[in-house]
């Protein structure tokens, strides 16, 4: 019955084409609910151990051919994933969407909604798909339908742009999976993913990996395949950015993690690989992400940061194997499958914020803001309360899976061999360091955007957004803090996943509860204290006199809030130390020697990603140049060509005529 | 539970102590050593005056920032005793919910919305982010040499072993937790408390705009944190199963060491040029660094 259920709603949502305007969006939301519905139930009953697998087999007569879609475990936890970001993101789109409803037909409305329900419905399927032909079909209509979403402001002749970049990059990953898989069928003559144990048991590991982590890492965002996420993620409507970064990324992370299910060997060097580029990625990502001014664009920089962190749950998980250390294992890949979540909330949120915000006042600069937190409190709120888990601190979810991380690190520190040592206080040197400067990140975007004064007449301007665009983020809050709160619940069935895969004993990970039993409490005590003081403090002042005042000026009294520190003046001190790993282009012009009276001066920065720019962009113009020369040959003379289709025959006669083809 | 006591109790007289040491050292009567309290006192009786553009987060940060430090005495062990509660991993918990403090500090700075405290707070968030690393290392290398994972059992085994070499690790965590210490409460040399100039101030030009009630509740968490960072050095230099009273005795002349050594700092030697400050932060990671080796050595890893 289900299964009837499931291929209706793909082919209904053909239908948002023809209905009319005003019911596309309920359209649209009632076929993402009962998917989200269906599949959330699949994955519950397969996360409770009720049965192992959900095997849907449909046999399209026209292929000749039939395909098997096979919820697993590992796919049924990501599905909950997706689902639950998904439907926050539908359900905030129709607010963000209303300003465009007076610029955009109906049919580009309809594209978009196909698009998102596309989006959505291919993220299932590619967490479904074992077989490699139709894992590749699912995989391209996740990118091509997540393209479409991008540009869905084209006007803007740079969003198209970004578009195309895009799309193109998506292509390079997807050839890279296809090199890989074809190279799995040579070997083992199926093209799918069940069969990628054999070929691991037959071959040298690493190769193979590598090149899937390359293929998967692009969609992930690990650095250096990075360079399409910081220009995507801004160019998308607000809702779309959210899913994107909150799950679509995250369906690298799957593939890597389906790969390194049948991993046979070569852990260690596996694990290294992991743990070396997500270390980079984690904290190149929050390096760049605090020079940006564009809201968005750090948002997007840390979506690599937080890759970066999964990298390194997994990257230990994969040398907790080569140990046989069952508890980097179970830790390791627990606290990376338990980011995956955490990102997925926190992230689709800040960026659902940053969205209300744009709205609001139709910029993303963050030196134009300023003050909103008065203009529109519960953006701000929920803007806060996503920071703060972002940055891993207590009592929010954050903090409980790189705790996770750092208790699989610091357990395993005593009695392993030096070279294992070495790295994991590499790895727990980076795990601090990210978070610090996560935190130096967060006050910065959280601070300068949102407290003080306006800095812009539009931020002055602001008014709240509509309450359709508050009350779906409450869903992902209240997940966020139960997390934080009542973390064990939600670790407990990542622990016995994670063993039940590994064949790792109960004992093993039994106790590790009773340390997020720990935190709950203190978290608990911490809250309580929060409350008590609060109350105290209120009880107090109100038998005290209280009065409002200016801020001290030391002496100055004409303070405008332009005199506020800025985005950038809050990166540069920083940024004198990160100057080698970092790039800013500065115009500004000097006071000229015969200015007597001064004019009017301009000072920008222009934050640029290095790695783009030396991995991507300067080979790019290198081949560029090569094209170019080679199209002297294009003389746009029709006897020119007549003579290279001569000189080209000569050559096919003369080859074949020596025996050389 | 006496962990709890014995930080409340050395926090009372901690800063008055610092406060005799200099006035002694500088030739000056000096008030008493109880004057930060009663200081205390006299701000817990006042009004208050609030910048006109501030918002909520500026009237909620000193409170949160005062309960995560309460909430951290709970896992802070003493002697033999466990903490009130310990678990693994709890001083992941202690170092970030002490950054949580600090966050609402920092972004209550930005909520005045005036380039002073904007600079404080930047400065504030850089030099802490620097410091981590080398808290983190120490705790690392404390995990590695005795294979446990919270505050509690870490030192209640630290001297247990019959590694003699336990010395050096309780020299090299006390300078440590030291230096630790004073960059977290922003001290000399990386920030002065009593400097007068505020482009040259850091935490103090951060809460500038506090005053009363609120500005008692930021002396109290900064008084709280000293004690709370002398209770970790007494616990890596006191083994744990030496005579109770003693063990008490010695935790208040590591606190009274601890702020003579703070007092001294602050009387005789100038604050560090803003620009080498973080080279001087990051120089205790590197510190630790080198004391993760040296217990690798010790170990007998590295010589195999």
């Amino acid at each position: 019955m289900f299964v009837q259920v499931f291929i209706a709603l793909i082919l209904f949502s053909f239908g948002i084409f023809i209905i009319p305007r005003r019911f596309q969006f309920a359209y649209a939301l009632t076929l993402t609910l009962v998917m989200a519905a269906l599949t959330s139930y699949w994955a519950f009953d397969i996360m409770q151990g009720n049965r192992q697998f959900t095997h849907i087999n449909f046999h399209v007569a026209a292929l000749q051919s039939s395909f098997i879609l096979v919820f697993d475990k590992l796919s049924a936890f990501f599905v909950l994933v997706v689902n639950l970001t998904v439907v926050v993101g539908l359900l905030y789109a129709r607010g963000y969407l209303k300003p465009y409803c007076a610029t955009k037909n109906t049919l580009s409305f309809a594209i978009h909604y196909f698009a998102f329900i596309w989006l959505y419905f291919s993220m299932l399927l590619v967490l479904a798909c074992r077989d490699g032909i139709s894992f590749l079909i699912v995989w391209e209509v996740m990118a091509v339908s997540s393209f479409l979403l991008v540009i869905f402001d084209a006007e803007d002749r740079n969003i198209m742009k970004t578009g195309i970049n895009y799309l193109v990059q998506m292509h390079i990953g997807m050839v890279l999976l296809l090199i890989a898989l074809l190279i799995v069928e040579k070997s083992t003559g199926s093209m799918s993913f069940d069969a990628l144990a054999d070929y691991f048991s037959q071959h040298s590991n690493w190769p193979l990996f590598l090149l899937f982590f390359a293929g998967f890492g692009i969609k992930a965002g690990f650095i250096p395949l990075h360079t399409w996420l910081p220009q995507a993620h801004p160019a998308a409507p607000s809702h779309v950015s959210g899913i994107m970064s909150g799950v679509m990324i995250k369906m690298g992370i799957y593939g890597i993690m389906r790969v390194l299910l049948s991993v046979q060997h070569d852990y260690l060097i596996i694990g290294i690989v992991l743990l070396i580029v997500s270390v980079i990625s984690g904290v190149l990502g929050v390096m760049m992400a605090i020079v940006q001014h564009d809201l968005k664009r750090l948002l997007a920089y840390h979506s690599i940061e937080n890759i970066g962190i999964i990298g390194i749950g997994m990257g230990l998980g994969v040398i907790g194997i080569s140990m046989q250390n069952d508890v980097l294992i179970v830790l390791g890949f627990s606290g990376a499958l338990l980011h995956v979540l955490n990102h997925s909330l926190f992230k689709s949120m800040l960026f659902f914020n940053a969205g209300s915000v744009y709205q609001a006042i139709h910029t993303r600069n963050i030196d134009s803001m300023g003050g909103l937190m008065k203009k529109m409190p519960f953006t701000a709120l929920l803007f806060l309360l996503a920071s703060l888990a972002i940055c891993g601190l207590p009592p929010f979810n954050g903090f409980i899976s790189e705790y996770l991380i750092y208790l699989g690190m610091f357990k395993s520190l005593e009695g392993i061999a030096l070279y294992h040592s070495v790295l994991i206080v590499f790895g727990i040197v980076a795990l601090t360091l990210i978070g610090g400067l996560a935190i130096f990140c967060f006050t910065k975007a959280f601070g300068i955007a949102f407290l003080g004064e306006a800095r812009s007449p539009q931020a002055a301007g602001a008014k709240e957004v509509s309450a359709s665009m508050l009350w779906p983020q409450a869903i992902t809050a209240i997940t966020i803090v139960a997390i934080g709160l009542a973390s064990a619940w939600f670790v407990k069935p990542l622990f016995s996943m994670i063993a039940d895969t590994y064949g790792i004993p109960v004992a093993e990970y039994v106790g590790f509860t009773k340390n997020l039993t720990g935190i709950s409490m203190l978290a608990g005590i911490f809250l309580i204290l929060v409350v008590a003081l609060l109350v105290l403090r209120h009880v107090v002042l109100r038998h005290r006199p209280v009065r409002t005042g200016p801020v001290w000026g030391c002496g100055y009294t004409a303070a405008t809030p332009r005199l506020q520190y800025t985005a950038s003046s809050w990166a540069d001190s920083y940024f004198k130390l990160a100057k080698p790993l970092l790039r800013t282009k500065v115009h500004n012009a000097d006071i000229a020697e015969d200015e007597i009276f001064p004019v009017t001066k301009a000072y920008e920065t222009h934050p640029e990603d290095a790695i783009k720019t030396g991995v991507v962009d300067a080979p790019v113009t290198r081949f560029l140049e090569l094209l170019k020369k080679i199209a002297i040959m294009q003389t746009g003379q029709i006897q020119h060509y007549v003579l290279y289709a001569f000189v080209f025959m000569l050559l096919i006669f003369l080859l074949t005529y020596f025996q050389l083809i | 539970m006496p962990g709890f006591i014995l930080i409340l109790i050395a926090a009372l007289f901690f800063p008055g102590i610092i406060l005799r040491v200099k006035s002694i050292a500088s030739g000056r009567k000096g008030p008493g050593v109880l004057q930060p309290l009663k200081d205390i006192a006299v701000l817990l009786r006042k009004g208050s005056v609030f910048g006109s553009g501030t918002g909520i987060i500026f009237r909620i940060a000193p409170s949160l920032n005062l309960a995560a430090v309460i909430a951290v005495l709970f896992v802070i062990p003493f002697s033999n005793q466990p903490a009130l509660i310990a678990f693994e991993g709890d001083f992941v918990f202690f170092a970030y919910l002490l950054a949580l403090g600090k966050f609402f500090t920092v972004i209550a700075a930005l909520d005045t919305g005036s380039s002073f405290e904007g600079m404080g707070a930047n400065r504030e968030a850089l030099y802490s982010m620097l410091v981590e690393p080398a808290f983190f290392i120490l705790l690392g290398t404390f995990a590695m040499f005795t294979g446990l994972t919270s505050f509690s059992e870490i030192f209640s085994h630290f001297h247990v072993t019959d590694n003699h070499y336990v010395v050096i690790y309780s020299i090299i965590g006390f300078y440590l937790l030291v230096q630790i210490a004073m960059i977290e409460n922003s001290r000399l040399p990386v920030d002065d408390p009593k400097t007068h100039l505020e482009l040259t101030m850091i935490h103090e030009v951060m809460i500038l705009d506090n005053s009363g009630f609120d500005k008692a509740l930021i002396h109290i968490a900064s008084y709280l944190k000293f004690a709370i960072y002398g209770a970790l050095m007494t616990a890596a230099l006191v083994p744990a199963e030496w005579n109770l009273y003693l063990q008490i005795a010695l935790f208040f002349v590591v606190q009274l060491v601890f702020a003579l050594i703070i007092g001294l700092n602050e009387s005789f030697r100038a604050r560090n040029k803003m620009s080498r400050n973080p080279q001087y932060v990051l120089t205790l990671t590197a510190i630790a660094l080198v004391a993760f080796v040296v217990v690798l050595i010790l170990t007998g890893k590295l010589m195999q």
